[in-house]
């Protein structure tokens, strides 16, 4: 096992992914020359060449839509947004192209895309630069929604994506990429659509996703020192969700707890909620309660901005609150 | 037949031209004491910004304009109270040179009540309706179709007003930017688009961006004018940017000015700006139209050192004061967060 930074591990998803199959190339802004905004593409210029890693201009729409042109004719592109508020510029390329072309041609075509790069809030970037976008891509049937919370996952799940034969949006975050974590020296994979317990426990069940899933992990250690055992689900795959791994979870512990990073109204933690109510209704002992963002554009200010992110302490109180201690 | 394309990209004007010391490049004595101290108020309030958050006292992204201070300058000096100036995220020169209170520009980079948007949108999202300033877009080129429709108001409600959008170099691949132009072009609306060509977009360079390197040569298909030009002193900006302004103004012709400038710092904070040597930057500072300016007093109107030191010891006290403010100001009441959403009836 090596430690590496989650950055490194996409990094090296994408660099095994691209010596093994000639057809899958990087591009984006500043991917290339740059290494990455974020540097998740260091080294990779130099290596694979200016053929296989692209420095598109600011074109958001234009090289998403080259990116899905190119995936018709059996090419594998990686498409980085440099955030994915960006990719709102694209957005129509991936809701009209990416995610219907197969249908919409009877099968003649498949878009085996992925579209890559940070998502949901850093640090004080303001209301443009602080979206999660996984309600906007989740709610659309064609894609594959994937969000990443370690490098052991980010590797591996990303791997799977760009081999898979679907457009895959894969969300990462800003705020982790220096997250170390313990990765294999040797090849894996990870299945599309299989969430992964982070934590096991048996008296709640907090379900979480990317930039949620540390939150959450702290939420249940500051609950397991008040002596509740909560387990946390990372989904990993928002779409197709992995209900199952959710119900059986909620089946035990009887009271779930949603905790994820974007806004409350429409998103992937009603459809979390709903799946729960409408197949494990008998077994809850409370409602399914809720910790995101509060229903606001995301301030700058500091102070602002805490106050509407969620935190552990957030996440503590709603774990409180369904298992009604107080 | 086919017809050979307007001219492929070759090299890059990443060279600056050297600017001629005739006299025809500056103003009189009392313009360029004028403008060297807006110039030299805009940098030296950004200096002190930048200061601030390497202490870690402003967060987020800060774009600095240092270097480009001559077109916000000459801008100010050209709008009449109509008028108004759409602008991306590097905008802390035009908030300055337009009047905002260098205060509440401090105060909104720090994220507190008594910013210029009390604290809600911090460097990247600068307004000030009362100057002018109409933003302040972060997501680039979605400002170009928006600046159209406040051309698109005034002329549909018969007024004289004129909007400057300014976008960069990099914003000029984008799609919005496009529809933009063929909305202004087309409706013949009563605006100046003005590229802030700094031959950077984050760490790409021209030549990596855009096909052709004029830009000024889409000016064309979009049936606007064009004026293409160095930014080497406020004069000159001055008299050629009035000049857009006024065909947009008299002829409600849209035109297409692309300023080729430089920005001495990186794209933001957190960019060491590796991928530009040193002698580069060097060159560039050269032609500094703020140092130029500052010569031209020294040599022409006989300006001595000590009235040049005086000027920036004022100006620095200025932009203290700022900081003071800003650090001194509250941060937002928590209630803040759920202000503006809506309009309330
Ligand atoms: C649609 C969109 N894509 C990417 C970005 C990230 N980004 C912010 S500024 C920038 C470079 C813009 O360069 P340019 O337009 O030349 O302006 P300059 O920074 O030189 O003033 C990039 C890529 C963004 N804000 N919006
Ligand atoms: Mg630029």
């Amino acid at each position: 096992m090596a430690l590496i930074q989650i950055r490194h591990a996409i990094r090296d998803a994408i660099a095994e992914e691209m010596a093994r199959d000639e057809r899958v190339f990087l591009m984006g802004e500043e991917v290339g020359h740059y290494n990455g905004a974020y540097k998740c593409s260091e080294g990779l210029l130099e290596r694979f060449g200016e053929r296989r890693v692209l420095d598109t201009p600011i074109a958001e729409t234009g090289f998403a839509g080259v990116g899905i042109g190119a995936a018709m004719c059996g090419l594998r592109p990686i498409v980085e947004f440099m955030t994915f508020n960006f990719s709102a510029v694209a957005f129509d390329q991936i809701l009209n192209n990416a995610a219907k072309i197969r249908h919409m041609t009877n099968g003649q075509f498949s878009v085996p895309i992925v579209f890559r790069g940070p998502n949901a809030a850093a640090h004080m970037l303001g209301s443009t630069h602080s979206q999660a976008f996984e309600p906007f891509y989740a709610h659309v049937p064609g894609l594959i929604v994937i969000a990443v919370a370690t490098a052991y996952d980010a590797k591996g799940l990303l791997k799977s994506a760009i081999r898979d034969e679907n457009p895959v949006v894969f969300l990462e975050s800003e705020l982790m990429y220096s997250v170390k974590g313990e990765v294999p020296e040797e090849e894996y994979l990870i299945p599309i659509g299989k969430a992964d317990i982070k934590r096991p426990g048996k008296d709640v069940t907090v379900i979480t996703w990317g930039q949620g899933v540390p939150v959450a992990l702290r939420s249940a250690e500051l609950a397991a020192a008040e002596g509740i055992d909560a387990e946390v689900i990372d989904l990993r795959t928002l779409r197709p969700m992995d209900t199952e791994a959710v119900l059986t979870s909620v089946r035990k512990t009887n009271r779930a707890v949603v905790l994820f990073h974007g806004w409350p109204y429409g998103g992937v933690g009603c459809e979390v909620i709903a799946q729960i109510q409408e197949q494990a209704f008998d077994d809850l002992d409370a409602p399914v309660l809720r910790v995101c963002y509060e229903d606001v554009p995301m301030p700058y200010a500091e102070n602002l901005e805490n106050l509407v992110l969620p935190t552990a302490e957030r996440g503590l109180a709603a774990i409180r609150a369904v298992t009604y201690r107080r | 037949m086919v017809l050979p394309c307007a001219g492929p990209m070759t090299s890059h004007a990443s060279e600056p031209v050297a600017p001629g010391d005739d006299n025809a490049h500056f103003g009189s004595k009392e313009d360029n004491l004028r403008w060297y101290r807006e110039m030299l108020r805009i940098r030296r309030f950004e200096e002190s910004a930048a200061q601030a958050y390497t202490r870690g006292k402003i967060s987020g992204f800060l774009h600095l304009y240092i270097g480009q201070e001559a077109i916000a300058v000459a801008t100010k000096e050209l709008l009449q109270p109509h008028d108004q100036v759409v602008a991306a995220y590097r905008t802390h020169g035009f908030a300055i040179a337009f009047g905002s209170a260098p205060g509440a520009c401090m105060a909104e980079l720090y994220g507190k009540a008594t910013g210029l948007v009390g604290g809600i949108g911090g460097s990247m999202h600068f307004f000030d309706r009362k100057h002018q300033l109409w933003g302040g877009y972060a997501i680039v080129g979605n400002h170009v179709p928006v600046a159209a429709g406040h051309a698109f108001a005034a002329k549909y409600r018969g007024e004289s007003g004129v909007t400057l959008c300014f976008l960069g170099d990099g914003a000029v691949a984008i799609g919005p930017t496009h529809e933009g132009w063929t909305l202004a072009g087309l409706w013949k609306l009563p605006i100046v688009y003005v590229v802030e060509n700094n031959l950077y977009s984050m760490g790409t360079p021209l030549s990596r961006s855009i096909p052709v390197e004029d830009i000024t040569l889409k000016a064309a298909g979009y049936n606007m004018a064009r004026e293409r030009f160095q930014v080497t002193s406020v004069a000159e900006t001055k008299a050629r940017l009035g000049e857009a302004m006024r065909l947009a103004r008299e002829e409600s012709r849209p035109v297409l000015v692309e300023l080729i400038t430089y920005r001495f710092r990186g794209h933001s904070m957190s960019d060491p700006g590796k991928y530009r040597d040193k002698d580069e930057v060097e060159a560039w500072r050269r032609s500094d139209p703020m140092e130029r300016t500052m010569q031209a007093l020294r040599r022409l109107h006989g300006i001595s050192e000590e009235e040049l030191e005086a000027i920036d010891e004022e100006v620095i006290a200025e932009m203290d004061e700022a900081v003071r403010f800003a650090e001194e100001s509250p941060a937002p009441a928590p209630e803040a967060r759920f202000h503006n959403i809506l309009a309330e009836s």
